[in-house]
């Protein structure tokens, strides 16, 4: 056995293009969420119609602009500059001050200002809008009220839990993990075993005295190790570089991932034996197992405000209850207690596609 | 010409040839275009929530009405205890927790100042600073209210009122804004997979080498191999504009055909990028998992999902080279705001000579030879 394990070791490290991409593709996934891709708004550019120019309207654009959430683009001096300023995507947002701004609130208590938003990007644009009028409302409070005090206040204490900062790559370190054990045990599994089978070696194989079995371990073991080896360069890379903590117990983490693997493997060999080419295996693994793992698991996108019929699907990939899992003792900290549902549904998948691998595996041996 | 007429046909007909591919071709993408804008949204509704009162007075009462009546929030229920609501987080049945602190009602009228927590979970960071903003809007919309019914004499109002409008989209559909930036990813998909996989494919099948020896040109073969691919995902797009149009109801406002010419150089690039792939490449499997890394990271840089200006400054500049975001961005103009070629005349322009400076580079690097 050990002699097989050698040779799939000798097997994968001869091919250095797919190493690379191995070890490469969480890599440059890590880094990118962690440093790049963010849904957080920063520096968005604003244009400024004040069509009264006073103390008070140049007071709440300077304080506008000294958060880092807004970058002053240009001051517009009419309506008409707004829209081929909107279409060439120039700017997000516009600030239009009524005119006499300032003398409106003296003589009349009230002035008005209104927002632009270029909603083609809704996220932003209810983002920046909350925002803008948070900033506006806070100025207003300390500056304008003017012994007006309102006569009941209501003090809101917000805490955000488990992720203080809102580091967004607390959100998508546990997808990445997901998608990599996936990628490495499901994608590459099959493909070797089929490519065994494609070039005739399998037969070869199974007409030895080696037990199916055995051939079998000796295929899977390289790429648990491999997978495991990344896991762990992944949790390292998430705590020394993006400071995201492993709250709950590490050997129960490394047990569920574990688990996780032996799923993905048993998955991986299922795929195999239902492909006759390494495209065949391919396409299947790419299209039934990696864009349903990345879009339906919660890795970037959440699951609640999906229609139903895809909430449903999602119920049915491994990768969502992992995912849970790994948040839960990574972030929440909490014991299996917590999780044991998951654990449980991760483990009858297991127990699924090895009963019908091995079965489909028998079929084919008796042909 | 003729040679050229010989080599599409041939294409064509291997193309059609393989049932395989025709499902790929048309299925994926019309696929990937319903799924993809469905699940791709960050759009924060239904809230659950969890209310730990512990006042039970008429103001905490209508506080909490407040919410369950807000279209952002799904009111769960009370727990009678913070630890019991903390728990529920833990155990992810809930995503928000409001505590209203004991003798609320009292405290605000006779101090004229109480207190309420929000706890979120903050796990999807982005997520949670919407859900955290939700709440305050609605805390202080009922601190108003309540300021204009018990004293309507000592106050008018916040001496500033500000409105919103939202242009181009005012009812903030998150489809509206997806699907012109997965038409962008489906062709690019599919443009980049076939034209890097195919002449791999003949590699490895060592056609390549009887296509070698014939005296085809090799600006002949490269032309031949290319328009066809160029072609179906031109067909691609027309399927994804029609669906967007009639099945996701998005009102195209600028020109179709403007969207149509810029798409036409767009895919020239996106080809000879894959050609640029096959050459550097010796088998399918190598080809499929060059394409999809460099594919993965200029989706993921492209601005499709996350903006582009929340990057920080080093990955704007990286972005200057990925082609991606330049359509993605000119798509969005196009179909969203009704943008015209002077609107985005310099993008194209970059992307245009990229588009021919890579067609040049993919065609000096292939060689006539093998080995």
């Amino acid at each position: 056995m050990w002699a097989f394990i050698k040779k799939e070791f000798l097997y994968i490290f001869r091919d250095y293009r797919t190493m690379i991409i191995l070890f490469g593709m969480p890599l440059v996934q890590i880094m990118l969420f962690g440093f790049a891709i963010t849904n957080d708004i920063n520096n968005a550019h604003i244009a400024v119609l004040d069509n009264s120019k006073d103390v008070v309207t140049r007071e709440i654009t300077q304080k506008l602009l000294s958060s880092h959430y807004f970058i002053l683009d240009r001051y517009l001096k009419s309506y008409q500059e707004i829209k081929p300023a909107f279409r060439r995507g120039e700017i997000k947002e516009v600030v239009v001050f009524q005119n006499d701004f300032a003398k409106k609130i003296k003589t009349e208590g009230k002035a008005h200002i209104q927002l632009i938003l270029d909603a083609s990007d809704p996220n932003t644009a209810n983002i920046l809008d909350a925002y803008t009028k948070g900033i506006i409302n806070t100025y207003v409070f300390h500056n304008l009220l003017q012994g007006r005090k309102i006569p009941l206040h209501i003090n809101v204490q917000s805490t955000m839990l488990y992720n203080q900062e809102l580091k967004s790559v607390f959100m998508f370190v546990p997808g990445i993990i997901t998608v990599i054990l996936m990628l490495i045990s499901a994608m590459m599994t099959s493909i070797t075993i089929v490519r065994e089978k494609e070039l005739g070696t399998m037969e070869a194989l199974l007409v030895s005295p080696v037990k199916p079995a055995i051939i079998i371990i000796g295929k899977v073991v390289p790429y648990v190790v491999l997978s495991f080896i990344n896991l762990v360069i992944i949790l390292l890379l998430s705590q020394f570089v993006f400071g995201m903590p492993i709250r709950g117990s590490a050997p129960l983490l490394l047990a569920e991932s574990l688990l996780f693997l032996i799923m993905s493997l048993s998955l991986g060999i299922l795929i195999s034996t239902a492909s006759k080419t390494q495209q065949q295996a391919m396409m299947l693994s790419m299209f039934v197992l990696m864009l349903p793992t990345i879009l339906l698991s919660g890795f970037i996108f959440p699951i609640e405000n999906m229609p139903l019929a895809l909430r449903l699907l999602s119920d049915i990939m491994p990768g969502k209850w992992f995912i849970i899992i790994i948040k839960n003792i990574m972030l929440k900290g909490v014991g299996i207690a917590y999780f044991w549902k998951e654990t449980l549904i991760i483990l009858g998948m297991t127990i699924v596609f090895v009963v019908m691998s091995i079965k489909r595996f028998n079929i084919r041996l008796d042909e | 010409m003729r040679t050229i007429r010989y080599i599409l046909q041939k294409e064509f007909i291997q193309i059609f040839r393989d049932k395989s591919m025709l499902p790929i071709i048309i299925l994926i993408p019309v696929l990937q275009l319903l799924v993809l804008s469905y699940t791709a949204t960050f759009e924060i509704k239904n809230i659950r929530l969890v209310v730990v009162d512990h006042d039970h007075s008429t103001d905490s009462r209508n506080l909490i009405n407040k919410f369950s009546g807000s279209r952002f929030y799904k009111y769960l229920g009370e727990e009678s205890s913070y630890k019991q609501a903390e728990n529920d987080i833990a155990a992810g049945k809930t995503d928000q927790v409001l505590v209203i602190e004991p003798d609320f009602e009292k405290k605000l009228i006779t101090e004229g100042n109480a207190s309420v927590q929000v706890v979120t979970d903050a796990i999807n960071g982005s997520a949670a600073s919407l859900m955290a903003a939700y709440a305050v809007s609605i805390i202080q919309g009922f601190n108003e209210n309540i300021v204009v019914h018990k004293s309507p004499l000592h106050y008018h109002g916040l001496p500033v009122d500000i409105s919103s409008l939202f242009w181009y989209n005012p009812e903030l559909n998150y489809i509206t804004y997806m699907v012109p930036g997965i038409l962008v990813l489906l062709i690019t998909i599919i443009a980049m997979f076939l034209s890097s996989m195919n002449i791999v494919k003949e590699k490895e099948l060592s056609t390549i080498e009887q296509l070698n020896v014939t005296p085809i040109h090799k600006l002949e073969f490269i032309a031949g191999k290319l328009i066809p691919f160029w072609i179906i995902a031109m067909v691609d797009l027309v399927i994804g504009l029609l669906l967007a149009r009639f099945w996701f109801g998005i009102i195209i406002v600028g020109s179709p055909l403007l969207l149509l010419s810029v798409a036409a150089v767009y895919l020239v690039l996106v080809l000879a990028l894959g050609l640029f792939v096959s050459s550097l490449t010796e088998t399918m499997q190598q080809a499929m998992f060059i394409s999809w890394f460099v594919l993965v990271i200029f989706i993921l840089m492209s601005g499709l999902f996350t903006p582009i200006e929340s990057m920080p400054v080093w990955a704007q500049q990286l972005d200057k080279f990925n082609p991606l975001a330049y359509f993605v961005k000119i798509n969005r103009m196009i179909m969203l705001k009704g943008a015209v070629f002077n609107d985005f005349r310099k993008d194209f322009f970059i992307l245009a000579g990229y588009a021919a400076a890579m067609l040049t580079f993919s065609i000096l690097k292939y060689r006539k030879t093998s080995g």
